[in-house]
């Protein structure tokens, strides 16, 4: 697989302020990589170092494994964090001239343009000056401007932010689809129950630095104590007593309990039927709130 | 795709926003139609020759001056008329000459024997037209290269403040997208002063009687390139300043600099245009040239070689600024959190890959 965008050993100051220290990692083809962290943690400045628009102090960022070119950038989508188009021109405008900056001639980016503005639901108020349209809507038109050239690699900042629910199913849709024709894609977001939906990779940054990287069910397999969850018909108190168990909640006929490490939990769930029906008995996978929280400790 | 696309590419969209301001289009209406009113209007209101009433004995001598005559039976009536306000004058016997407030020169001059005037310098200018065409040029530099300087300031800042140059830095080189906006902003200033030019040249056409169009005709050539120069050289000072804020609140703060470096030359022009020690000084300065210049060669003071001279030292200036503009502009483009220092600017300019 060599359409990896890397970064390696990246740092970043701000005069005195260190912003990112030895930042590594990987945005693999056809992955959506989901980029967490509190706000300051250092996302936007690593996808502007990303996108050229800053200059690292040190390590650098590579491309199919060579240094990222100017003319390589320009085949890339980004979303800013802060965003804006014209707001004196339409939508459809300024994503064909978006388009166009981006190398494309004037019949294809206009294709290209009302094609994007048609699946994100633009192509009525395509027309209207930007600066009339809903907040909503001017975001689709900011998805549609990262989107219009095709590109090889997508940086997106937020992409969700102030989307409404159907909103973001429509543009999560796009970007899968961009994914599955082999594009790596970088997206970071605070809401943390939509990147548990979306991605397929996960970078957790903090404090500058990269906390966790890796697949979504190898971070899971990290993050993972031995829990279970036990529900039987009638109290479940007795498992307190029960050896090599930690009890976490209990209430009632329902039970959450951790495993020593190495212990098998099927002594439990026998324990378990021989006092009577059990209703559940099931793994516990820790979320990525309880992850992200797990690694920026 | 190249520099020079993206530029073109960049010029183009800004030539079309701005084409669609309603404010850009009634502004340049507004000049096309002060220039065709300052050149057609004055001798519509001196009006024609003027109108006088005499008896037929003198009317023969006033028809051949080309006056309007009006043949009275008498000078009660002549007078009466001039008192209703049918005629301007009138020639009662005497001969007399009555009017109501102001003496009426070209009815004196008919019926006057004019000593021969033999002119010792037939090129000067008319005072009035002396004053007014400095003023003219001087004010058109003044308020073009104003506007336009501003204009081009507030597409920075513009991009800045909704942060959509960081899309557009991401996908063209910084060059591309600074020369696309001096490109529309020279276009548009000078396709509007060819526009006014023109607007001024075929109303003197209308009108002309005193050759004033031969006289300007050189001096309007002139100040064309001159104008060209001295626009580009205002308008890098304003990339400049534009670049240095991210809202357009700010913009008074940065701009003080490149407002005085406009209108200080544009008082001294207006102020000192009779001096010709002064204006062969104001005729070299990079900032005064573009009207100074054209001006002297208006009053025929300036020698041939002398705005070749004086529009290369433009031209060199231009070049300069443009070069300290382009690195202030790479400097502070990308800095989107408030207000950027000059010092800050020059010196760390993000090396962009």
């Amino acid at each position: 697989m060599t359409n990896v965008l890397r970064l390696d050993g990246v740092d970043r100051s701000f005069g005195d302020r260190r912003v990112l220290r030895n930042v590594s990692f990987d945005v693999a083809a056809g992955r959506m990589t989901g980029f967490v962290g509190g706000n300051g943690a250092g996302k936007t400045t690593s996808m502007r170092i990303i996108l050229g628009l800053l200059a690292p102090d040190a390590g650098q960022v590579s491309w199919r494994n060579a240094p990222l070119t100017r003319q390589a950038r320009r085949r890339f989508g980004y979303l800013p964090e802060e965003r804006g188009l014209y707001p004196k021109m339409s939508a459809r405008e300024q994503v064909i001239y978006l388009g166009r900056l981006h190398g494309m001639d004037a019949p294809a980016a206009r294709r290209a343009t009302d094609a994007l503005l048609d699946r994100l639901g633009l192509a009525e108020r395509g027309d209207d000056l930007l600066e009339t349209l809903s907040l909503g809507n001017q975001q689709r038109a900011q998805v549609a401007a990262a989107l219009v050239h095709d590109p090889e690699v997508l940086i997106l900042d937020e992409p969700f932010s102030g989307l409404d629910p159907l909103a973001v199913d429509t543009v999560v849709a796009v970007l899968r689809e961009r994914a599955a024709t082999g594009v790596p894609v970088l997206f970071s977001s605070h809401q943390l129950d939509v990147v548990e939906r979306l991605c397929d990779d996960l970078v957790i940054i903090a404090d500058g630095t990269i906390r966790a990287a890796g697949s979504r069910e190898q971070l899971r397999a990290t993050y993972t104590v031995p829990r279970y969850e036990l529900v039987v018909a009638a109290d479940a108190g007795w498992l307190r007593d029960q050896p090599e168990v930690t009890l976490v909640d209990l209430d009632g006929a329902r039970a959450v309990f951790d495993l020593a490490p190495g212990a098998d939990e099927q002594p439990v769930l026998h324990a378990a039927l021989a006092r009577g029906p059990v209703r559940a008995f099931r793994p516990v996978t820790p979320s990525l709130t309880e992850i992200f929280r797990e690694a920026t400790q | 795709m190249s520099t020079t696309q993206a530029t073109a590419l960049v010029a183009a969209r800004e030539i079309r926003v701005k084409l669609r301001d309603r404010t850009f289009l009634i502004s340049t209406l507004f000049f096309l139609l002060v220039a065709a009113a300052a050149t057609v209007l004055p001798p519509l209101l001196s009006g024609g020759p003027a109108s006088v009433a005499a008896t037929e004995a003198t009317a023969g001598k006033l028809r051949a001056a080309g006056l309007d005559v009006r043949v009275v039976p008498d000078d009660r009536a002549a007078e009466q008329a001039v008192r209703d306000g049918d005629v301007d004058a009138a020639v009662v016997s005497g001969p007399a000459v009555l009017a109501m407030d102001e003496a009426p020169d070209d009815v004196v001059s008919a019926l006057s024997t004019a000593p021969p005037v033999r002119l010792l310098d037939p090129d000067a200018v008319d005072p009035v037209v002396a004053f007014l065409v400095p003023f003219a040029f001087a004010f058109v530099f003044f308020v073009t290269s104003q506007t336009f300087g501003v204009q081009i300031a507030q597409s920075v800042i513009e991009e800045k403040q909704t942060r959509v140059v960081e899309i557009l830095v991401a996908a063209v080189p910084v060059r591309a997208l600074l020369a696309g906006k001096l490109i529309a902003g020279t276009l548009l200033a000078l396709g509007q002063i060819i526009l006014v030019a023109l607007a001024a040249v075929v109303g003197m056409r209308f009108t002309d009687t005193g050759g004033l169009l031969d006289l300007l005709t050189p001096a309007i050539g002139w100040f064309l390139p001159f104008f060209l120069f001295g626009f580009v050289l205002v308008a890098a000072m304003w990339v400049a300043a534009g670049a240095l804020v991210t809202r357009l609140e700010d913009i008074g703060g940065v701009s003080t600099p490149v407002q005085l470096a406009v209108m200080l030359p544009f008082f001294a022009v207006i102020l000192l245009n009779d001096n010709p020690a002064a204006m062969t000084a104001l005729s070299y300065l990079p900032f005064s040239a573009p009207t100074a210049m054209p001006l002297r060669l208006f009053t025929g003071d300036a020698a041939g070689w002398e705005p070749l001279v004086s529009l290369a030292v433009l031209l060199v200036t231009a070049g300069v600024v443009l070069a300290a503009g382009a690195r202030v502009y790479e400097g502070s483009l990308l800095r989107t959190n408030g207000r950027t220092s000059l010092r800050t600017a020059w010196r760390e300019r993000e090396t962009l890959g």
